[in-house]
């Protein structure tokens, strides 16, 4: 159920071009959609910009495909969170609510959710996804932990996220400054 | 790293093709099955931008459907979002298709017989009335070698015209008159990947990871290594916010920076005296010019503090290795070509030159940018970087083109120079192929006036481009794909075009035009129809023993071992990827050159009636005048129209929010727009992307004023005041999109 190779995402590097989202829509599975996201955090201030991808979230595993009423969202054994099944989704949005990370889109004209699902034919084949193949900054980079602990002096990379009592996770990694183990959301309302 | 207790094992899967990162050529089809039986792949680099990244273009029948990346060396798969897009442009519905011609009632369809009689008798109607030189030619670096080539030739031999020049007049000639002067030669002497093994980096006047993304690795790696990044912009862009120190000058004093620098330099002791003596000359000029700089004097000028100017010379002087790196910011001055001569001095005095790491190095803009200025198109060049100054150059050149030496015309005269004789009824014609000047050049309404003027004015082009719309006659040429051939990249990289498909409809490949146009002059002789290949063996052959020397350069080289760096003067030759590795120079003496350099003020001031700067520049999402990017559907929802960028306290003290209508006002135009209100950005400028044409072209506000030795427009220094605006921004009507993956 792990990934031999994952896509890091260091948004210390992002430089907000939006290769990856160009790459994503190129993807012959969903060609013309981007099913990843690009955020400049706060413009007026900064220009420091942050992809999302699917972190493909192992323990819990894939809380959309959990919440999914019609069991549309395969979790493949390599650990890949796929794209709902066209013939069995519904359109209801349970995973587009209950994913921590805002992945999963809703298509209003199809009336169908599409999410990443680290471009399987490229990667089921060892090929990189899309969006970190192009990536010109390795913002998005797609390898194994070892290779990023070794060419990323003075940072970490965390694959555990806390999200108040809930803590997830994910097959993909965050690259962070390397005093963090654990990211922590804080809860938002009460 | 933390250990999480899950640490996975690794196995490394190598994907199929990843190991092979020399195939510049042949077709990878067979190393992937894809669901379509009948995709054929083509290995080729970019349309856009100097970095050239490999690509391969996913082709079904006569259609290039999409891409796939490809493990070049200088790219290794990456993309920027242009490149992704790059492929939608071949096939798409805007393509010009058939010959246009102007009658009493607009552009209307024509045959070629008809389109090319016209531009036939256009010429010779113009050169009977005022000459061979009442006939200009303008072309572009976004073509490959075998174009421009052919584009010089056939001005001199074809027109017979000394008139001819290029729109690198707007990207590269002020670098180019600096690297002349200092190195005696014009190209970047390190290759990008050296910013790698920097101590010490030093970024002026290039937003790299927003011109050049697919080099900011390099500048990453660096980092990674525990090396010095100093940023100098007047926004903070993504480099900037990541340096370690950060010097937002006003725009156009970069001459006062880089001389208070070398004044530190000089009076710190921190001079490598022993280089200085030994491979250089001028510098006891340079040194004295730096004199009156002090760190002081340039904090005035440039307003920022003198501590930060003393630390960064500090930093740069101290350095075993440093490199020095700019672009268009410090170049489209007044000052450019002498700021890129005060760069070259800070290396110089600090032996930073022909060293892994330590150099220096001008950062190409266009796809063939480099390639663009090497082999004739530009006003004072022949093939192989020659010059009319030596009379062995004009002897083999005029050999390899079948001409007596007496019929070679004179050198001629940047295009702006040229711009003053089409004002003064001495240029009556001009042919432009592959440049867009009605979004390009400064003061756009004397553009139009000028072009609107003449007595014929013939475009090629591959889409109806605003300076397309005032032609006498249009005729469809070649898209990067649809033709073999060779450009040189940012590093003097020779990388290998390869053809996917033929031009679409009635559109013909560039070199066939030009050369039927040559033929109907009655140049049969010289301009017999050639294939790409035969242009090349011609191009290579003009270029022997020139400076930039292709010799060694085949196209089967460039397949069978990847990128070449000229000069690369025979078969063996490995190419020359860093220059001045054995500290000789190519200048007279051998020795590089200091230069004084005397500082200007930028060529508009703000005053009390255009109180605020205003610097154009460039966005991630498009490529030059717009004409190709602008039509693309994802760079276009990326970035469908201009904006302002403007510092909130500015913004405060004219009731601007972010988001609300800014009329911006020069002395040569006007224009509304919508406010990006950031802190990124310093108090006293403003900053508009220039891809856009009228109503909301940057240009409509910049002046034409000059850099005097270089004649590359001042873009970055215009003065502006700005306004709340009642008025919705204009809106631009973005051209029908063609959203190429949703087909």
């Amino acid at each position: 159920m792990t990934m031999e190779r994952s896509i890091f995402v260091d948004p210390s590097r992002c430089i907000g071009c939006g290769a990856c989202m160009a790459a994503c829509r190129e993807c012959d599975g969903h060609r013309g959609k981007s099913l990843m996201n690009l955020d400049f955090l706060d413009r007026s201030t900064s220009t420091a910009a942050l992809p999302t991808v699917c972190m493909h979230c192992v323990d819990p595993v894939a809380p959309c495909a959990q919440v999914c009423p019609v069991d549309a969202i395969l979790v493949s054994e390599d650990g890949v969170v796929h794209s709902p099944d066209a013939s069995r989704c519904i359109g209801c949005q349970n995973c587009v609510h209950g994913c921590p990370w805002g992945v999963p889109k809703f298509d209003v004209e199809e009336q169908l959710v599409h999410k990443c699902d680290l471009c399987y034919d490229r990667t089921s084949v060892g090929l990189g996804p899309m969006c970190a193949t192009v990536c010109p900054s390795d913002a998005l980079y797609y390898g194994s932990e070892d290779e990023v602990r070794a060419s990323r002096p003075r940072r970490a990379a965390v694959d555990v996220f806390s999200f108040g009592r809930q803590e997830l996770q994910t097959g993909n990694w965050m690259v962070v400054p390397e005093e963090f183990s654990v990211l922590t959301f804080p809860l938002v309302g009460p | 790293m933390t250990d999480t207790g899950r640490r996975r094992p690794f196995r490394h899967l190598t994907p199929p093709g990843v190991d092979d990162l020399h195939s510049a050529g042949g077709d990878a089809a067979g190393r992937w099955e894809t669901d379509k039986p009948d995709e054929r792949w083509v290995a080729t680099h970019c349309a856009f931008c100097g970095v050239q990244c490999g690509m391969h273009l996913r082709v079904v029948g006569d259609e290039v459907i999409g891409v796939e990346p490809r493990m070049d060396t200088h790219n290794r798969g990456k993309l920027c979002p242009k490149g992704v897009a790059a492929y939608q442009q071949i096939s798409h519905a805007d393509r010009l298709t058939y010959p246009l011609v102007r009658d009493a009632d607009g552009l209307r369809r024509a045959t070629w017989d008809e389109a090319l009689d016209r531009v036939v008798d256009g010429i010779r109607r113009v050169q009977t009335a005022g000459g061979p030189d009442a006939m200009a030619t303008y072309g572009g670096a976004s073509m490959v070698n075998e174009k421009t080539y052919m584009l010089g030739k056939f001005a001199r031999v074809g027109l017979g015209t000394r008139f001819t020049d290029y729109n690198g007049r707007m990207c590269m000639v002020s670098a180019g008159a600096a690297n002349y002067r200092s190195f005696g030669i014009d190209r970047t002497a390190n290759p990008i990947t050296d910013v790698a093994m920097a101590d010490v980096l030093l970024v002026l006047g290039a937003n790299v990871p927003e011109t050049f993304p697919i080099y900011i690795r390099w500048f990453w790696e660096a980092m990674d290594r525990g090396a010095t990044m100093i940023c100098v912009d007047p926004r903070e862009t993504t480099l900037a916010r990541v340096a370690q120190l950060h010097l937002p000058i006003r725009p156009g004093t970069d001459g006062a920076l880089l001389n208070a620098m070398l004044h530190v330099v000089v009076h710190e002791g921190m001079l490598d005296e022993e280089f200085i003596a030994a491979h250089t000359s001028g510098f006891e000029e340079a040194k004295a010019a730096v004199e009156p700089w002090t760190p002081a004097r340039a904090a005035d000028t440039c307003g920022v503090p003198a501590a930060d100017i003393v630390r960064a010379a500090e930093l740069f002087g101290s350095a075993d290795k440093a490199m020095l790196s700019h672009a268009r910011g410090l170049e489209h001055q007044v000052m450019g070509s002498r700021n890129a001569m005060a760069a070259i001095n800070l290396c110089l005095a600090t032996g930073n030159i022909g060293r892994p790491g330590a150099g220096y190095g001008t950062i190409t803009g266009q796809g063939n940018g480099q390639g663009g200025r090497e082999h004739g198109q530009k006003c004072d060049q022949l093939p192989g970087m020659r010059h009319f100054t030596d009379p062995g150059a004009i002897e083999h050149v005029a050999g390899v083109w079948g001409i007596d030496p007496s019929e070679m015309p004179e050198p001629g005269e940047p295009i702006f120079r040229q711009l003053e004789r089409m004002e003064a009824g001495e240029i009556r014609g001009l042919l432009n192929i592959c440049s867009n000047p009605m979004v390009s050049w400064p003061d756009q309404g004397r553009t139009q006036r000028i072009l609107e003027g003449l007595d014929l004015y013939v475009v090629i082009d591959i889409f109806l481009s605003e300076s397309a719309l005032l032609a006498d006659v249009v005729l469809p040429g070649s898209a990067w794909a649809e033709t073999e051939g060779v450009v040189a990249n940012s590093d003097a990289l020779v990388c290998k075009i390869n053809k996917a498909v033929d031009p679409p409809g009635e559109a013909k490949p560039d070199i066939w035009i030009l050369t039927e146009i040559a033929r109907r002059l009655g140049r049969e002789e010289q301009f017999p129809h050639m294939s790409a290949r035969e242009v090349y063996d011609e191009l290579r052959r003009a270029s022997t023993g020139g400076r930039a020397d292709y010799t060694g350069i085949t196209y089967e080289r460039l397949e069978a071992e990847g990128p070449i760096a000229w000069p690369c003067p025979t078969d063996d030759h490995p190419g020359t990827p860093r220059m001045f590795e054995d500290l000789r120079f190519y200048t007279d003496d051998g020795k590089a050159h200091f230069n004084a350099v005397e500082v200007d003020p930028p060529a508009e001031e703000p005053d009390d009636d255009y109180p605020i700067r205003l610097t154009t520049g460039r966005n991630v999402a498009q490529y030059l005048s717009g004409n190709q990017t602008r039509r693309l559907g994802y760079l276009s929802d990326q970035t469908p129209a201009p904006w302002v960028e403007i510092h909130p306290n500015t913004a405060a003290a004219h009731g601007i929010s972010d988001g609300s209508p800014v009329r911006v006002t020069s002395r040569w135009g006007t224009t509304v727009l919508p406010a990006l209100v950031v802190r990124t950005i310093r108090q006293d400028t403003v900053f508009i992307p220039y891809h856009w044409g009228h109503p909301v072209a940057a240009n409509q506000l910049t002046k034409a004023s000059f850099d005097p030795i270089s004649w590359i427009p001042a873009f970055k220094t215009a003065a502006v005041r700005i306004e709340a605006s009642d008025e919705a921004a204009w809106a631009v009507t973005p051209p029908p999109v063609h959203q190429g993956g949703a087909r």
